[in-house]
């Protein structure tokens, strides 16, 4: 039963080194990578569906023990992150389809996602901290060529921030790692969770801890370190983009929840403090910059930040019912965001631009398009009954439990200028009379798009938009396994027993 | 620049790197050496013939496109790791079984994850030298 855990990691892999055998042909590689998402769905369901029956499961790779060997383990929030992870891929490579250009499908656009997803999944699912360094590092270098694959003067400007600061930041993660292993000699996770509290250097350990959230603070775009998100994200096609919004900094969000609650429970007291001011300011300041864009997919880009802020305000909260609300959200927004990004890039093929001024008309034309935006696009904002509601509801009503007024009222007036971003992406893009009609005709790419087009471009947006709607209707039961996550999560021994396999 | 006796001797020296480069890849599993350093030697013997008669003759005798080598070797390493689940034991266990045959002794999935590990080195390190020698064709 153990060895499920290491299918979503395997499979991707095996796609993508199939694919390089048939380099030569896109359309051998396209079914490859669609039937191969197919899979790592079902088993990333089934992996969920076995630690919710069956609790947290842990994979000795090599079968040497565990505080020696290489550690895979999958407790609710892994196996949750997984899931939505496989989601995300699945819907990636169908869109993908329909609207990657063949140039850069014959460079391996095909491998590299699968590439990217399984350093995702095996962040997700490593259970030591050197590992999880090198899980960071796949996921990266295979972001690094998708981000520039197609070489176009933009591209290589973003890529240039985007790859210093998270070299930086890797560099960081490496010095933590080594600083951490002198002190404790151990960098398998459940074993830190046992040694830490036993820890003498209790200045070196706090040093560590800071190093671990700077680290995770670059990859999550977490206020001041987010600049390098909103300069890059917005420069690769949609698909690529869609898929770094919903993923890549959740993988920095994970890490940070499962740092500062499994690994390092007893630095949180200072850590969570650090956490809640750099919450409000992220949420702040993400908001705001969105607010003053013009361009769709930069002001995407900056409610991604906006949004990594209500995730780290619940885990600064630190109480079960926050922790639960965090996950739940990082869930809903993993969804929403990578959704709005679909949208943004239909909006773009209609109206031939990203600039919020230029465009209009969409809703005269395209009603069934528009409804298909104000789903992701209000479920973001917090309109129930759509799951943002739900996520924003808990997290706030478990910040005012903690009494953290301030920060709470700031996440209340945050949520505001979300729905006011939203609406003015509404009201330019499609409500408004389009400006200078008579200049854009033959400029909409969508309609010469053929019906199996339009289906690979739609369908995705659909299904992700139906999850937003059922997550919102029935959210206890999905809420109540966000729950048991977070009661996992506070009790570190859980975790330790699981992987090292005996009580102390 | 063409220089006689370094093609000359380059056509032997292919031979005797390649055999070295075997060599240490069986050597690995208990001494220095194994898949990495292997498939560089026999990158090197490669790299030592391009130099000595140009791209063009270098990739004649590759053959195969240096990408395939390194998807067949990440094939050849992946599927290293089946026979354990197969067996019902934990991920990337070691399978050993005994051919009875004194002179290979016991043979097991870590020389099929090395030799793996051989043709990807050896795939990628060709293909970095052939891609940068690119200029150099006629």
């Amino acid at each position: 039963m153990n060895q499920i855990v290491i299918i979503p990691i395997l499979l991707p892999l095996a796609s993508a080194v199939a694919m390089l055998l048939f380099s030569r042909s896109v359309t051998i590689q396209r079914i490859i990578s669609l039937s191969s998402s197919c899979l790592l769905l079902a088993a990333a369901g089934w992996l969920l569906a076995a630690v919710i029956s069956g609790g947290m499961l842990s994979l000795q790779a090599g079968g040497w023990a565990a505080p020696f060997g290489i550690t895979l383990a999958a407790d609710l929030l892994s196996a949750v992150m997984v899931a939505a992870s496989a989601l995300i891929g699945f819907a990636t490579v169908i869109y993908s389809f329909a609207v990657i250009d063949p140039e850069r499908e014959r460079f391996f656009y095909h491998p590299l996602l699968q590439l990217l997803l399984m350093g995702i999944n095996g962040a997700f699912l490593t259970g030591d901290v050197f590992n999880l360094y090198v899980w960071f590092e796949v996921m990266l270098i295979s972001s690094f060529v998708l981000l520039v694959l197609g070489g176009t003067p933009v591209q290589l400007e973003g890529a240039i921030k985007y790859v210093t600061i998270n070299l930086l930041s890797s560099s960081v993660f490496l010095a933590a790692a080594g600083i951490l292993y002198g002190i404790a000699g151990t960098l398998n996770m459940a074993d830190l969770a046992r040694i830490a509290p036993r820890i003498e250097q209790k200045e070196l350990l706090s040093v560590v801890s800071v190093l671990f959230m700077i680290t995770f603070g670059v990859k999550a775009a977490v206020f001041p370190l987010f600049f390098w998100l909103p300069a890059s994200y917005h420069t690769p096609p949609v698909p690529v983009s869609a898929i770094f919004a919903g993923l890549l900094t959740k993988v920095g969000v994970y890490a940070l929840i499962r740092f500062f609650t499994t690994v390092f429970p007893h630095e949180s007291i200072f850590i969570n403090d650090v956490l809640l001011v750099a919450s409000a300011l992220t949420m702040l300041t993400g908001v705001l910059g969105a607010v003053a864009q013009y361009d769709v997919r930069k002001l995407l880009s900056f409610h991604i930040v906006s949004q990594i802020g209500y995730m780290i305000f619940g885990l600064a909260l630190h109480s079960p019912l926050a922790l639960a609300g965090a996950l739940f959200y990082i869930v809903h927004n993993i969804i929403a965001k990578t959704n709005l990004f679909y949208i943004s890039g239909i909006v773009e093929r209609i109206s031939g631009t990203w600039d919020l001024k230029r465009a209009g008309g969409v809703y005269a034309r395209y009603p069934f398009i528009s409804m298909l935006f104000l789903v992701p696009a209000l479920g973001l904002a917090g309109i129930p009954p759509l799951s943002g509601f739900w996520a924003k509801f808990v997290i706030i009503r478990a910040g005012f439990e903690a009494g953290e007024y301030a920060v709470t009222g700031i996440a209340l007036f945050v949520s505001l200028l979300t729905l006011f971003s939203m609406m003015k992406i509404w009201n330019e893009a499609f409500w408004k009379e389009r400006p200078h009609q008579q200049e854009y005709e033959g400029i909409n790419r969508y309609v010469s798009m053929g019906i199996a087009g339009k289906a690979m471009l739609l369908s995705p947006v659909v299904m992700l938009g139906l999850l937003t709607i059922l997550f919102g209707i029935f959210f206890e039961p999905v809420f109540r396994i966000a729950e048991s996550a977070s009661l996992q999560l506070l009790d570190p021994l859980l975790y330790s027993t699981a992987v090292l396999g005996r009580k102390e | 620049m063409y220089s006689i006796i370094l093609a000359t001797a380059s056509k032997y020296l292919l031979l005797l790197l390649q055999m070295f480069s075997v060599f240490l890849l069986f050597r690995g599993h208990n001494e220095p050496g194994g898949g990495f350093v292997g498939g560089l030697v026999a990158a090197a013997a490669y790299a030592l013939y391009f130099i000595a008669n140009g791209i063009g003759k270098a990739e004649k005798l590759l053959a195969v496109d240096p990408l395939h080598l390194i998807s067949a070797g990440l094939l050849l390493a992946v599927s290293s790791t089946l026979p354990a689940f197969a067996a019902g034991r934990s991920f990337m266990t070691a399978i050993w079984f005994d051919t009875g045959i004194s002179l290979f002794g016991k043979v097991g999935t870590p020389l099929v994850f090395d030799t793996g590990v051989y043709f990807l080195v050896l795939g990628i390190a060709l293909k970095i030298i052939f891609s940068l020698a690119e200029e150099d064709r006629p």
